[in-house]
């Protein structure tokens, strides 16, 4: 039988507020176990949450971004459930009134564009983390997690493959940052995701039942665990075995899905409006506010760049992917004199190779890019070739030198100077009789020696079109 | 001397002009505690801190310019953190929690130069109307042998009727200020939802839960309501609203003044001496020149299942946090994660509390939470839109605040139906969120009636003005229990 994969993620995007999204402890990651858990992350008797009202303006951020229904009035409610590291012995979350509603995100996947509905973006709690090592039996508990704001991101069943999947996350991954509403860091868990997953005998309109994969944390991993639980599923079904609903965990270590608990053992969560915390409204001056500072979004800006700096597709998606990188382009058109398409190939190849091979973000390049300006600038107006521009390059890149001083200390100016560039062709020539020769006989390939012969003895320095010139002249058959 | 009958009012006054230290006026209040320690009315008692504070207070008397309260003593409720002090809210779970923070309303009132002498005994976790709900024991009645104080509030309003502290500071979810004050014979103020901020206050039913306070006359309820009420910006349930001069309008004229008294209010629930009671306190206001109108308030019959549905709701979350995990009881060896949560959980937990987070677990169920709570949420809504439209038409609303006088100790523990029944004059209130009082209003048996008076959200002002003024006219909170003189 052929079965249709049936997909849907929930995906938690912590929101990078400096205070937590009740508390006023900082969210900082990495401080040491419990030193960011105040009062009231700690669930102490009596403390009650305050809400951080950015956390507001993040979600209604992101749900104009996925042109969704954003919602008057938003309510919180209490989800109960007893975990160690759950401090109040329930999460706060949203129910029944989400701050987002139904909204959608367009995907690419191969050269076709797919729409993907989202069907609500709710803000809510983290928990805290259990610690079971070193604690010799016990578990540690570290509330510093606790009280993180997360935004929930629910799509639709509407993804069909692993492949439409993991363009989906990577795209609200995206989305996420360009709106500079979470880091996106997915080591740290900004970013993460759960999988549902069912099949069903293509053409049917049914769904199958679903098993929910918790808690991946990488694009990869939820790609190969989708691979895996597709297999698992189709195996029970085609020995005419069915699918329990339940939650399964996916070990990327054995990569296999094993169950975590099934429908049955389900917490009942018993959510209640929480009556510590007042609906939220939103008002039009806050949707009029945001949408004034929501910023130029990938596709829109993809477009641009297609259009206005006539960048190949790859191109323009490649920097459009992620919002420093493209702003880093634009300044560089702005200010260095050279052409989109310089520009483009230098941020796309250069920079990102040495980033990537420090495994650096863009933010954090040594080199901004009002430094590599000026380095472009100097092959706009001829003062080094492309070929010196790159050891230049490598040069800024170690040190805090202007690409200035680095041309200037290393000699590496190029020479446009006709008389001596002729002098040292005439030299080659009289050294060369040979080879002067067999081009004069009709080896045009041997011109390529004498422009290489030049570029050495100049040390690169020489104006290639200059030494192109002279070279014909002399050669003259 | 006898500095133990004094109001606050006048005990501002021997301060500010000398005639008594705030150490002076401490030591002899804690001395009557120690006397008078059988009648359990207190937890704890913070001797030590006490005096310290008096000796701060003396200070700022010498130095002049101190806020009115300043030097008097107090004690506060259990339930409201203190910190470096147990918090216990009348709970084996929290016997052993010392808060490390204090709540608003303890920071307001110390701010203001109260001396805090002590905790004082409540139901546990404010869920009781007897005071026979406390890990440590019921607090007494002081007024009669064996009977119960109320509750939950209940060693605040025996303490301040055995005059062993001038105030106190209260807490009512469902009657929790108003029952033991009128069973006590003090005077007792529940004020507007949102209007005392709830920050450290441990949740009972959060969206019900108000402090206020409890003392002797209206006057003084006026002082140190000042003191407690306002914004606070820890509490996103606390309202944003100024707070008035509570002691402006105190002798305003009642000339004119509408009552109004609702006829579900005097049906046979109540008890025959008690209506008596309550008619002979109305006929006072109408000497005053007050109007009598009847109004109706058909959903009140519903109150009370609706209550003991949300607040078991809310409390049956609220008091997941009490896990054994990070403070409170925690049974001893625990086997795994299981084992420890049911143990200490419990052995923490007394049976009335249990009653009620079973019940409001129930009620949240998948299932049984339309039926259950969405069906008292309407029922919520109808009961406060049977009281704002009889505040249309009167100023305040008067009646009992209880069908009977005091009850004897045991009496009504067999049956919890019967002992939240004793609790349909207060509940209704709750549920609409607004300010009432309990005044002394007359004796049954030689024991305190309370006469309730309800007002219009963020109308404290005119309930104590209506209080202060029946005050002026009648002695009955000034008597003192035999005994306590």
């Amino acid at each position: 039988m052929q079965w249709e994969t049936v997909i849907g993620l929930e995906i938690h995007a912590q929101l990078s507020t400096k205070t937590k999204i009740f508390s006023g402890a900082s969210t900082a990651y990495g401080a040491k176990p419990n030193t960011q858990a105040c009062a009231v992350d700690l669930g102490l008797p009596g403390v009650l949450p305050v809400l951080n009202q950015e956390v507001v303006r993040m979600a209604v951020k992101f749900g104009m971004a996925i042109e969704a229904e954003i919602a008057d009035y938003s309510v919180f409610a209490r989800k109960n459930y007893f975990y160690p590291d759950l401090p109040k012995g329930y999460q706060i979350s949203q129910m029944d009134h989400p701050i987002v509603g139904i909204g959608h995100l367009d995907i690419e996947v191969g050269d076709q564009t797919k729409r993907i509905g989202v069907t609500r973006a709710h803000l809510e709690e983290d928990a805290g983390k259990s610690l079971h090592e070193s604690f010799h039996g016990s578990t540690g508990i570290d509330l510093n997690r606790a009280g993180t704001p997360l935004l929930e991101i629910v799509s639709e069943p509407d993804m069909r493959s692993a492949k439409e999947a993991v363009a989906y996350m990577r795209k609200i991954h995206e989305l996420v940052q360009y709106l500079e509403i979470s880091d996106g860091n997915m080591q740290e868990g900004s970013f993460r995701c759960d999988v549902n997953i069912s099949l069903r005998p293509k053409g049917q309109t049914e769904y199958g039942t679903r098993a929910e994969l918790k808690n991946i944390n990488s694009f990869k991993f939820v790609e190969k665990a989708i691979f895996t639980e597709v297999e698992r599923q189709k195996e029970i079904l085609e020995a005419g075995g069915s699918i329990t609903q339940e939650t399964r965990l996916y070990d990327a270590d054995k990569d296999e899905t094993r169950s975590m608990r099934s429908k049955e053992e389900a917490n009942d969560y018993r959510y209640f409006p929480d009556p510590d915390l007042l609906p939220v409204y939103i008002s039009s001056e806050l949707r009029a506010q945001v949408k004034a500072e929501l910023p130029e979004l990938p596709e829109a800006k993809k477009q641009r760049f297609l259009n206005e700096y006539k960048l190949e597709a790859e191109a323009a998606n490649n920097l459009a992917s992620s919002r420093p990188l493209a702003d880093y382009f634009e300044a560089l058109v702005k200010t260095s004199g050279c052409t989109a398409k310089t520009c483009s190939n230098w941020v796309s190849v250069e920079l990102s190779g040495a980033l990537n091979k420090k495994n650096l973000s863009i933010t954090q390049s040594p080199i901004s890019a009002e430094r590599l300006a000026q380095l472009l600038q100097r092959i706009a107006d001829n003062t080094i070739s492309g070929k010196i521009a790159k050891q230049v390059f490598e040069a800024m890149w170690s040190n805090n030198d202007s690409a200035d001083t680095i041309i200037e200390t290393k000699g590496l100016k190029q020479i446009t100077d006709s008389g001596a560039i002729e002098a040292i062709i005439d030299k080659i020539i009289a050294d060369n009789q040979g080879q002067v020769e067999q081009y004069l006989s009709g080896k045009d390939k041997v011109f390529g020696f004498f422009v290489g012969q030049t570029m050495k003895a100049s040390q690169g320095k020489a104006n290639p079109a200059e030494v192109n010139k002279i070279l014909k002249e002399k050669l003259k058959r | 001397m006898t500095m133990h009958t004094k109001t606050l009012k006048q005990l501002s006054q021997g301060l500010q002009t000398g005639e008594y230290s705030s150490q002076e006026l401490t030591l002899a209040y804690l001395n009557r505690i120690q006397q008078y320690s059988a009648l359990n009315s207190f937890i704890s008692v913070t001797e030590a801190q006490a005096i310290a504070a008096a000796k701060q207070a003396d200070a700022l008397l010498t130095a002049g310019n101190a806020p009115l309260l300043t030097g008097i003593p107090m004690a506060h409720k259990d339930i409201f953190c203190t910190q470096g002090v147990k918090t216990s809210c009348g709970s084996k779970m929290l016997d052993n929690f010392i808060a490390p923070y204090n709540a608003t309303v303890v920071d307001n009132l110390n701010a203001a130069g109260m001396v805090s002498l002590g905790k004082l005994n409540m139901d546990e976790f404010a869920m009781g109307s007897s005071n026979e709900t406390s890990f440590y024991g019921t607090a007494y009645n002081p007024w009669a042998d064996n009977t119960v104080p109320g509750g939950s509030s209940g060693g605040s309003a025996a303490a301040v009727a055995a005059r062993l502290i001038p105030a106190a500071t209260g807490t009512d979810t469902g009657g929790s200020i108003r029952q033991p004050a009128a069973f006590c014979g003090i005077t007792g103020l529940k004020p507007t939802y949102g209007r005392v901020s709830r920050y450290g206050m441990i949740a009972y039913a959060s969206s019900l839960d108000q402090g206020g306070p409890m003392t002797q006359t209206a006057e003084d309820a006026a002082l140190m309501l000042q003191a407690m009420a306002g914004f606070d910006p820890k509490d996103s349930t606390s309202a944003q609203q100024d707070v008035p001069n509570y002691s402006t309008n105190l002798n305003n004229s009642l000339q004119d003044l509408k009552i109004g008294l609702p006829k579900e209010f005097f049906d046979e629930g109540l008890n025959n001496d008690m209506a008596t009671a309550i008619e002979t306190a109305v006929n006072e206001y109408k000497q005053m020149g007050a109007e009598i109108i009847e109004v109706s308030m058909p959903h009140l019959k519903l109150a009370i299942p609706a209550y003991y549905v949300i607040a078991p709701a809310e409390c049956s979350a609220n008091l997941q946090r009490m896990d054994g995990v990070r403070f409170g009881h925690r049974c001893d060896n625990p086997e795994d994660l299981n084992d420890l949560y049911i143990r200490s959980r419990g052995e923490g937990f007394g049976t009335e509390v249990k009653r009620r987070i079973l019940v409001g677990t129930y009620a949240l169920s998948a299932g049984y939470y339309d039926a259950h709570y969405i069906k008292a949420q309407k029922i919520r809504r109808l009961i406060t839109e049977d009281f704002t439209k009889a505040l249309e038409s009167v100023d305040v609303i008067m009646g009992p605040v209880t069908p009977t006088p005091a009850f004897g100790i045991g009496e009504k523990t067999a049956d919890p139906i019967e002992m939240y029944l004793a609790d349909i004059y207060t509940i209704a209130i709750n549920l609409a969120g607004l300010p009432a009082m309990s005044i002394p209003a007359g004796f049954i048996d030689n024991k305190p009636v309370g006469l309730q008076i309800i007002g219009n959200y963020f109308a404290e002002a005119k309930l104590l003005n209506v209080a202060h003024q029946y005050q002026q006219v009648t002695n009955w909170h000034q008597q003192t229990p035999k005994g306590f003189e």
